[in-house]
């Protein structure tokens, strides 16, 4: 058949179908187009301001490869003054993120951008591959641990940059996976935060001039976080991100974690595409309803009542980015969410001053509210094997009626409504730092903290010092 | 039934992982499937899973006798839907790329 002429430029060859509009462009249009598009994104989102400081969450792979290479791109055509850094996390996978990380360096060369490497070695103390050399393979564990420390790691990263503006390579079909997984698990109240091409951490009080988190030293001792992060490529295809790549030549890594078979995703990810191949718009449309059902959320993120649409804030206690996959994290794995509600019991456990409460322990074989047993070392193993367990509902769970408890210390005893935070979600913004990493988090101590807690606890050699977070 | 085109293939986006950790191959392939009719594409997919694949996971490739969704088939450097998807044909010296999306970084 005679081929096809691009519709843009009328001579070239077309090479391209466009997923979201059937449009048959050449690859010089193609590139021109999408360069456009996310320039677009970017400017109707007001995702900058001139001369801002950003880091790109950098993995190596080709979505944030591509977005290394757009941003740079458009920053120097249309004058943004951007001080663009490339930031990269390094989880500590020998065979995974050790390859991944020499393309990130290969990507730094290549566009004169300035590298900046912090492993979850230097930040907790722990690589991963001694997170799972301690707690096991098999198990659903590692990916909570990796997510947790995830979570933190870009901020706290970010920060030791003086960067309040982290980006990240998402793309569409990330989001659109996401909402999916969301649907399917029934947790509707995170659909904004997947959905939102912003997303930001409130200020702790008493911060917001950036200047403490300067000059601390050491990453892991940053006193506070304050980052904002944005998906610049949130309405891109996967396709062209990957085609953009390969007409522009660009290097990239494509790897699959060692540690992590994330099923859930996975099926997620390949009801996605067998969509596509049937009809590509259906990504964009789920993105959409992802949106428009955020909207229709009451209380939760993006939904009404919770401020401005556009920048949902990631609450930072419950903020529950994790598992991996393709999407370094922005969203919750299985696990993930089962440790937030875990984490969440415990918090309610305190608010109603039950937290040094006395358990009859053949009746918690459920697992229901797990009690912090004032930190013992009983507490690391729950988190852990918890994680297995039911999967709770934290906005209907009874009080107590398979778990004895029998209070015998209220510390911090709220007398007005005791009654009332049991049967409402704890209140989001309570917004403290943790006492011992100095992390934003809504409890006393943050996650990353209880995990380190737990881990460093069970390693026999070193005893509880290491890592600048753990404490 | 002798004759045969010669094509370069290449495989990218972690797929490589499946042929041997390479990503071109120089082949060449029977010109005309075992019906008589002209190779095309459909019939190279099926060809490098009986010849080429070293991976025992051919699922990663193909399912349902057909490229796995989210690999993009890339024919003289064009999305194959622009040229016929696995009903194009086969010419001598087509450079035929399969690239995954599906891996992430």
């Amino acid at each position: 058949m005679p081929p096809h002429l691009c519709q843009l430029c009328h001579t070239s060859r077309a090479q391209i179908l466009r997923p979201k509009n059937h449009a048959r462009l050449c690859a010089p249009c193609f590139i021109s187009t999408f360069e456009i598009e996310i320039a677009s994104t970017i400017t109707t989102s007001h995702l900058f301001h001139p001369g801002e400081r950003i880091a790109i969450g950098a993995s190596g792979g080709k979505d944030s490869t591509v977005l290394a290479s757009v941003l740079q791109t458009l920053n120097e055509r249309h004058g943004w003054g951007l001080d663009l850094v490339l930031l990269s996390i390094d989880e500590g996978i020998t065979g995974y993120r050790d390859h991944s990380l020499e393309a990130v360096k290969r990507n730094s060369a290549e566009l004169g951008l300035p590298l900046s490497i912090v492993s979850y070695e230097e930040l907790y103390g722990w690589s991963m591959d001694q997170v799972v050399a301690q707690v096991g393979r098999g198990g659903k564990g590692n990916c909570t641990y990796c997510g947790v420390f995830r979570r933190q790691a870009l901020d706290r990263g970010a920060a030791g940059l003086g960067v309040r503006h982290v980006v990240t390579g998402h793309n569409a079909d990330d989001v659109a996976e996401t909402v999916v997984m969301n649907l399917l698990r029934g947790d509707l109240p995170r659909l904004g935060r997947g959905t939102s091409v912003v997303t930001s951490m409130p200020s702790a009080v008493g911060m917001g001039t950036g200047k403490e988190w300067e000059g601390k030293g050491r990453v892991g001792e940053v006193a506070c976080t304050s980052v904002k992060r944005s998906k610049p490529l949130m309405w891109a295809y996967e396709k062209e991100i990957v085609l953009y790549a390969h007409h522009k030549k660009l290097d990239y890594f494509s790897t699959e974690c060692i540690y992590s078979p994330e099923a859930f995703r996975g099926s997620a990810r390949t009801l996605i595409k067998n969509l596509e191949r049937i009809r590509p718009e259906s990504i964009m449309d789920v993105v959409r309803s992802g949106i428009d059902m955020a909207k229709l959320v009451p209380n939760a993120e993006g939904g009404p009542g919770s401020g401005k649409p556009e920048a949902v804030q990631r609450d930072a206690g419950e903020d529950a980015e994790g598992g991996c996959g393709g999407s370094n994290g922005e969203d919750a794995g299985g696990e993930m969410a089962q440790m937030e509600r875990k984490l969440q019991q415990d918090e309610q456990a305190e608010e109603d001053g039950t937290e040094t409460e006395i358990k009859i322990p053949t009746k918690a074989v459920n697992g229901q509210r797990h009690d912090r047993d004032t930190q013992t070392s009983a507490t690391a193993a729950a988190l852990t094997s918890n994680v297995n367990g039911q999967d709770h509902d934290r906005h209907t769970h009874p009080p107590s009626n398979t778990t004895t408890t029998v209070p015998i210390r209220t510390k911090q005893e709220k007398k007005s409504n005791r009654k009332a935070t049991r049967d409402t979600p704890p209140p989001k913004q309570r917004l403290g730092q943790c006492e011992r990493c100095g992390y934003l988090s809504s409890q006393a101590v943050c996650k990353a903290c209880m995990l380190l807690e737990g881990l460093n606890k069970a390693r026999p050699r070193t005893g509880i010092e290491v890592g600048g977070a753990g404490g | 039934m002798s004759s045969t085109i010669p094509l370069a293939v290449e495989f990218t986006g972690g797929l490589e992982l499946l042929f041997s950790n390479q990503r071109k191959h120089q082949i060449s392939v029977p010109s005309s499937d075992s019906k008589g009719a002209p190779s095309n594409v459909g019939y190279l997919v099926k060809w490098l899973c009986e010849n080429l694949i070293k991976d025992p996971r051919k699922e990663m490739f193909v399912l349902d006798h057909s490229v796995r969704p989210g690999i993009l088939v890339l024919i003289n450097d064009a999305d194959w839907e622009l040229e016929g998807e696995d009903k194009y044909e086969l010419q001598a010296n087509d450079e035929i790329v399969f690239v995954s999306t599906l891996h992430g970084g």
